[in-house]
């Protein structure tokens, strides 16, 4: 472990910028969702379209219901003349995954990830259903929101939660007081709606530098270690009430050795799940989950993980916090999930 | 054109009629569904796997198929008070994971409990199946709690079915319809929508890039070469330059004439990006690159925020223009 450790390229988070996330953007088209947080991402980080090595982003062409989006959307990073381009129909975050390593073959030393959601123009729980396994659970219909009332009461008959604790977390990060939250009726019992993410239009870009590309900037925010895994898709097969590929992805990013936690950005689309993760990466009381709000503030699909990535670094580049841990997920009851611990120091 | 309601919107479906190969594990279990009966695999360390899978979780095939149920227990579930169209049951209900009796894994469904109050995890409940079985996993309506009658109704279905499968002939599943349908409303975007609306008045407006100055049709929100908005409101000409052209000959459903015709783009005067439609008012084995055309458009009663305000494009008969005008638009 060690040994492969000492040979990666050190890389580092130097920008972030996203549009901020609202219920429906008519407005915007993709390449107009992209264009503006492209542009204030190079601005940010210094450099010009022709500075960058590798362009990768991350959008589900099912959102808005026109296959190959992506490529329309590619006006938007200016691809004339020809760049180095690749696309995941994933979370924003498996694109940065995919740059990161990219930027470990050491011929390219700058790279610049995007990503876009349009939930409006569709129906995001039938889009939804278009995930799930074609011959078990799409044809029964079943929607994102009751595949997570069904994992939140797993984890309430757990005892380890209680719905209390669900509308503590909510209150933390949307606002309003606990006991009225809870006098508040279910949505799909036992998740009301403040435990639900809302649907959000928007995009983030975020540039990675390596070495001395990233040794210009002020404050880049180191990435210590990144890793990403997936559990069964099957729900029946896996302990929905606690996160085993969050935990092995977090041992393996080091979530446990970097020292002091200052700040935690944990992609939970509902409440439970953020006390799910924070029990699978071992954070203590003291860390600060979430301060952006998260995504139950705002949830654009395909850029909510990609934010936390951004969000944590953020904290990273104004010097609020020395370390950082960084979380994405993707996939129904937090199926595959990518852990990013990001430092202001390059190597302990 | 900063309010939302000058973005022009439309409905949208997008669907694909898919069909879907089964495979020998999941066809014999939908095969089983048919015959109102639940079937797992059991896996390579010897537990059963409900619904069955090629492969368990450590990447070894699993064997053989055993029945199981039709009972088991509910080990987690949520209530659905306000159910969605593609929903099982039009009526509240909960969804559940259900370990069936001799299982090791759980399965999802709906079980129609009539209450959440009737809801508990660990509750039994037993299958309740639809009269017209096709081998889907939708043969099995719901689980119901399980009660004296229920267990009975289960049972008699069962009975039934094992009877008729006796002397049954149908071929094993294979396959199974999947369709996919999913509806939108498409918006336009701003710049698009200014293009539209002034072909309902019969303009066509482009938009110029303020760094290269190239005028693109439509306006777009990025120059691919500049990568800044492409939004400068241009009014371009309805007539122009055939940059280049084919010949339709083979008819197909959405044709909009009987073939042979011309597909052409048209470089119009003003503009530097060409559009795509149709040239009439000339046989089609004498279109060339660099003819002049001009737009016809249809009856002002006809106009609308559409390319199809312009019915197509005819020959003005006016001198080719020279290669090298259109070169550098091919």
């Amino acid at each position: 472990m060690s040994a492969s450790r000492a040979r990666r390229r050190d890389v580092a988070i130097v920008s972030f910028a996203q549009l901020p996330p609202v219920r429906r953007d008519t407005a915007r088209d993709e390449t107009e969702l992209v264009q503006p947080v492209v542009t204030a991402a190079l601005r940010q980080a210094g450099l010009t379209r022709q500075d960058i090595g590798f362009t990768v982003s991350g959008s589900c062409d099912y959102l808005i219901g026109r296959p190959f989006s992506f490529v329309t959307a590619l006006d938007g990073v200016a691809p004339w003349p020809p760049i180095a381009e690749s696309h995941v129909e994933m979370d924003g975050a498996w694109a940065l995954y995919e740059a990161w390593v990219r930027l470990q073959q050491g011929d390219v030393d700058t790279a610049l990830i995007y990503a876009y959601g349009k939930s409006s123009l569709g129906d995001l729980p039938a889009v939804l259903t278009m995930q799930l396994d074609p011959y078990y659970l799409a044809p029964l219909g079943i929607d994102a929101v009751s595949l997570a009332a069904l994992q939140a009461r797993a984890l309430l008959d757990s005892g380890r939660a209680t719905e209390r604790d669900l509308a503590v977390v909510a209150a933390a990060r949307r606002g309003g007081a606990v006991a009225e939250l809870l006098a508040t009726p279910y949505l799909v019992a036992p998740l009301r709606r403040h435990d639900c993410p809302p649907i959000s239009d928007g995009a983030c870009a975020v540039v990675l530098a390596a070495g001395d590309a990233a040794r210009r900037h002020a404050r880049p925010a180191w990435i210590r270690g990144i890793d990403h895994r997936v559990e069964p898709h099957q729900l029946g097969s896996r302990d929905l009430t606690r996160s085993t590929s969050t935990a092995i992805a977090a041992e393996h990013a080091g979530v446990a050795t970097i020292g002091p936690i200052d700040v935690a950005e944990l992609h939970a689309p509902f409440s439970h799940q953020e006390l799910i993760l924070r029990d699978a990466l071992g954070l203590g009381a003291e860390v600060a989950v979430n301060p952006s709000g998260g995504a139950l503030v705002a949830n654009p699909m395909m850029v909510a993980g990609l934010t936390r990535l951004g969000e944590a670094a953020a904290r990273i580049h104004d010097g609020r916090a020395r370390n950082a841990v960084a979380h994405a997920t993707s996939g129904p009851c937090l199926q595959q999930n990518l852990v990013c611990v990001l430092s202001s120091e390059v190597a302990s | 054109m900063d309010r939302d309601e000058e973005v022009l919107e439309a409905p949208y479906r997008l669907e694909y009629t898919y069909q879907r190969s089964t495979g020998p594990v999941i066809g014999r279990f939908l095969g089983a569904l048919r015959d109102a009966r639940l079937e797992g695999v059991r896996t390579a360390s010897g537990s059963v796997m409900v619904p069955p899978l090629e492969y368990d979780a450590d990447g070894a095939a699993t064997g053989e198929p055993t029945v199981v149920g039709p009972g088991g227990v509910v080990t987690t579930w949520a209530w659905v008070t306000e159910p969605r169209r593609e929903h099982p049951l039009p009526h509240p209900f909960a969804w559940a994971l259900v370990r069936l009796d001799g299982a090791d894994s759980a399965m999802l469904h709906a079980v129609d409990a009539g209450s959440i109050d009737a809801m508990r995890t660990g509750m039994r409940v037993v299958p309740r199946w639809q009269d017209e079985r096709t081998g889907s996993i939708r043969d099995l309506a719901c689980f119901v709690p399980e009660s004296a009658a229920a267990a009975a109704a289960a049972a008699a279905a069962a009975a039934a079915a094992s009877a008729a499968a006796a002397g049954d002939d149908r071929p094993p599943v294979t396959m199974f319809p999947s369709p996919v349908a999913l509806d939108y409303t498409v918006t336009a975007g701003r710049h698009l929508s200014a293009y539209l609306r002034a072909l309902a008045e019969r303009r066509i407006v482009g938009g110029r890039c303020p760094v290269c100055t190239k005028v693109y049709l439509p306006p777009r929100g990025a120059c691919p070469t500049c990568g800044v908005p492409a939004d400068a409101p241009v009014e371009v000409a309805d007539h122009g330059v055939v940059t280049t052209f084919c010949i339709i000959r083979i008819p197909f459903d959405a044709a909009p004439f009987p073939p042979p015709y011309a597909s052409v783009a048209v470089l119009l005067e003003g503009a530097d990006m060409p559009i795509f439609h149709l040239l009439r008012g000339i046989p089609p084995e004498e279109v060339r690159m660099g003819m002049r055309v001009r737009a016809v458009w249809v009856a002002d009663d006809q106009l609308g925020p559409t390319l199809a305000s312009i019915r197509w494009f005819e020959p003005t008969g006016e001198p080719d223009a020279p290669h090298d005008q259109i070169a550098r638009h091919l």
